[in-house]
């Protein structure tokens, strides 16, 4: 399969009142062509971040991307001014957010919503946008009528909104859909149904996927990889079989230990302690105050990834040797040059 | 012998067009509901937003007094009381809400939060208030030393979630309402929330009624389980043979709809249609006619009782599937 996008050792920090945030401290991802890689982790570990970030829409300058590439089709879109990135998104790549609400203009139809988008993106005529509309609406299993193009937000229930957002972000044929959390604010019911209409689109129409989700049992179940994130790292990627069956990173195995799915135990594993403030985030590994298999070289040495198994990496000293940790030290240094070099490059 | 037991509970909503307007509309948010819990047990209640749990376990703590219906609390019809006498009633029963930071005063230390029940109780000594303090949030564990003199917003979610069983359980209650109170959680900390409950509820002696929307969650906890759709019951059992062998088709579909952690297997297929229609306007004779795969004309005239469909089971269905 061809690759699609590579995002690697990307870094990414905010400031606050409090101080530096250090949001994203080397994610590295790879989505290929028709593939559906699932973006998995609690809340506040990056997943979100990282998807803004292929994006381009973190705010500047309280965002700062400080180190890494993100790599679309061989451009690395670090590198696009605000305009191009622009005409790429929505054509290109596109978002659905977790709140369908929030995401609509409520004082538009949605039929006038879509047509405008389209409109903007590939600069059509009005009655093109339209049927252009109209094919998405039915893509997306609404009827495409004009009645629901002449409704408001507000009159359409969580799960067809979701959808409204979802024929929204497809109009354009974008052949990279990033969709976060798309079903959190749905119940399971209607969340069983968007999973399944997520799955027909890379079918039918071959649209990539990164799936953000906190929801193990719902990448488990859409996506073919998953990476795993931790306080702004990515611990491990893989095909979703492997990393789930047989997890190699000690946080994919806790993580999946605390599911309470098909436990018959009464008592339910945790991991101890909670997650680290990202101001101050631990040294070396970020896992390692809370892990169990914790060696000397994990507090002063981050471990890079490793590659474990077929497009499967995983960033642990434990689980991989500590051949890794010679690298580190290296790859820090040279990571200071590329954040110099960029400056150079975006001023 | 049943610690709560529930009769014809009936909760409904007026929507007026205007302050003081006659009512146009009504919301069924909780039609002629019965269920008892027994001492010691943890019942779940589960359903999906808006099926009326949630104003269900309200209106047993008679916190949303109910349209009719008795709830009788060790006895005591609660609906009957008022004032003085229900407050002190509360004292035994408590409640623990989803959003453990939106639960706790911001501008208050968690000494004095965890303490405010028993001042409301009555509790006059402040030295013994401290040490029931101390003692309830050593339990659930908290430092009491570290954590009395600190603010909501030096927690996070997960131990904000502690502080709000440990005010639940400072009174030493013997039943609990817990109306969501993981799914704000992330899955580690979920995981201790669940744990910690379970441990609170044989050392305080517990009665649970567990309401929630995960039913990965409640197979874990409950004993039993009750599935509510728009306002009504649809199946009752015990937890282990409703989620083998479940009786009512919704209760089914929402056992399929659950996303499994396992790669091997795709998302339900013989999903319902469409989306569970308004409580303003029920569907007439079974309530979740309309999405069902196995309604037919009987099922929209006649409305389902709860039946017995094997031991301890009981579900309101025309054709259940057991």
């Amino acid at each position: 399969m061809e690759e699609l996008l590579r995002v690697s050792d990307l870094k990414l920090q905010f400031r606050s009142m409090r101080g530096v945030v250090k949001a994203l401290d080397g994610v590295d991802l790879v989505v290929h062509e028709r593939e559906i890689l699932g973006l998995v982790g609690e809340s506040g570990c990056g997943k979100t971040i990282t998807g803004l970030a292929i994006l381009g829409l973190l705010q500047r300058p309280q965002a700062e991307i400080t180190g890494g590439e993100i790599i679309y089709r061989g451009e690395d879109l670090l590198t696009k001014n605000d305009g191009e990135m622009q005409s790429l998104r929505g054509r290109e790549i596109s978002m659905v957010f977790q709140d369908p609400l929030a995401s609509l203009n409520p004082v538009f139809q949605v039929g006038h919503q879509i047509e405008t988008v389209v409109r903007i993106h590939k600069g059509v005529s009005k009655r093109e946008s339209r049927e252009t509309t109209r094919k998405a609406l039915a893509e997306v299993g609404l009827p495409a009528t004009d009645e629901t193009l002449k409704r408001y937000p507000h009159q359409f229930s969580g799960g067809m909104r979701q959808r409204v957002c979802m024929a929204m972000a497809l109009a354009c044929g974008s052949p990279l859909l990033i969709a976060d959390e798309p079903t959190t604010a749905l119940d399971v019911t209607i969340q069983a149904q968007i999973l399944n209409l997520l799955l027909r689109l890379r079918e039918e129409l071959g649209v990539a996927q990164v799936i953000i989700t906190h929801n193990v049992g719902v990448a488990a179940q859409t996506c073919d990889r998953i990476a795993v994130m931790y306080a702004g790292t990515v611990v491990e990627e893989g095909p979703v079989v492997e990393v789930l069956s047989r997890p190699r990173h000690p946080y994919t195995t806790a993580l999946y230990q605390c599911l309470p799915h098909g436990h018959t135990a009464s008592e339910l594993q945790t991991i101890p302690g909670s997650v680290p403030d990202l101001i101050s985030p631990p040294s070396g590994c970020r896992f390692h105050p809370r892990c169990k298999h914790v060696l000397d070289v994990c507090p002063t040495v981050k471990p890079k990834p490793v590659q474990v198994g077929d497009r499967h990496w995983v960033s642990c000293f434990w689980a991989t040797g500590e051949d890794g940790a010679a690298l580190g030290g290296d790859d820090a240094a040279k990571s200071v040059d590329d954040a110099a070099q960029r400056a150079k490059v975006t001023s | 012998m049943s610690l709560l037991q529930v009769d014809d509970l009936t909760v409904h909503f007026h929507i007026r067009r205007g302050l003081g307007k006659k009512s146009i509309d009504t919301v069924h948010a909780v039609d002629d509901i019965s269920f008892a819990i027994t001492e010691g047990e943890t019942l779940a209640l589960v359903g999906e937003s808006g099926c009326g749990k949630s104003t269900l376990g309200r209106a047993v703590l008679q916190l949303r007094r109910p349209q009719s219906g008795k709830v009788l609390f060790d006895g005591n019809d609660l609906t009957a009381m008022r004032g003085e006498a229900l407050r002190k009633m509360r004292r035994r029963v408590q409640l623990i809400f989803q959003d453990p930071i939106a639960s706790l005063n911001p501008r208050r230390r968690i000494g004095d939060i965890v303490a405010e029940p028993l001042i409301i109780a009555g509790v006059k000594d402040p030295q013994k208030r401290h040490q029931m303090v101390s003692d309830v949030l050593a339990a659930v564990g908290l430092d009491p030393a570290l954590v009395m003199g600190r603010l909501p917003h030096e927690f996070s979610g997960g131990q904000c979630q502690r502080i709000c069983i440990a005010r639940a359980l400072v009174l030493n209650p013997e039943f609990i309402v817990c109306d969501e109170p993981v799914s704000a959680l992330d899955v580690s900390i979920r995981a201790q929330i669940l744990n910690l409950l379970e441990e609170m509820k044989t050392r305080y002696g517990l009665t649970l009624l567990f309401i929630a929307h995960d039913l990965a969650v409640v197979k874990v906890v409950s004993d039993r389980v009750a599935v509510m759709y728009l306002g009504r019951l649809c199946e009752v059992g015990p937890s282990e043979q409703l989620f083998a062998k479940p009786a009512h088709p919704y209760t089914a579909l929402l056992i399929e709809a659950i996303p499994v952690p396992d790669p091997d297997m795709r998302p339900a297929e013989a999903i319902a249609v469409g989306e569970p229609p308004s409580p303003i306007a029920p569907p007439s004779g079974c309530r979740f006619r309309t999405r069902c795969p196995r309604a037919d004309a009987r099922c929209a005239t006649e409305v389902p009782e709860l039946r017995m469909v094997a031991a301890g089971q009981y579900a309101a269905c025309h054709y259940p599937l057991i």
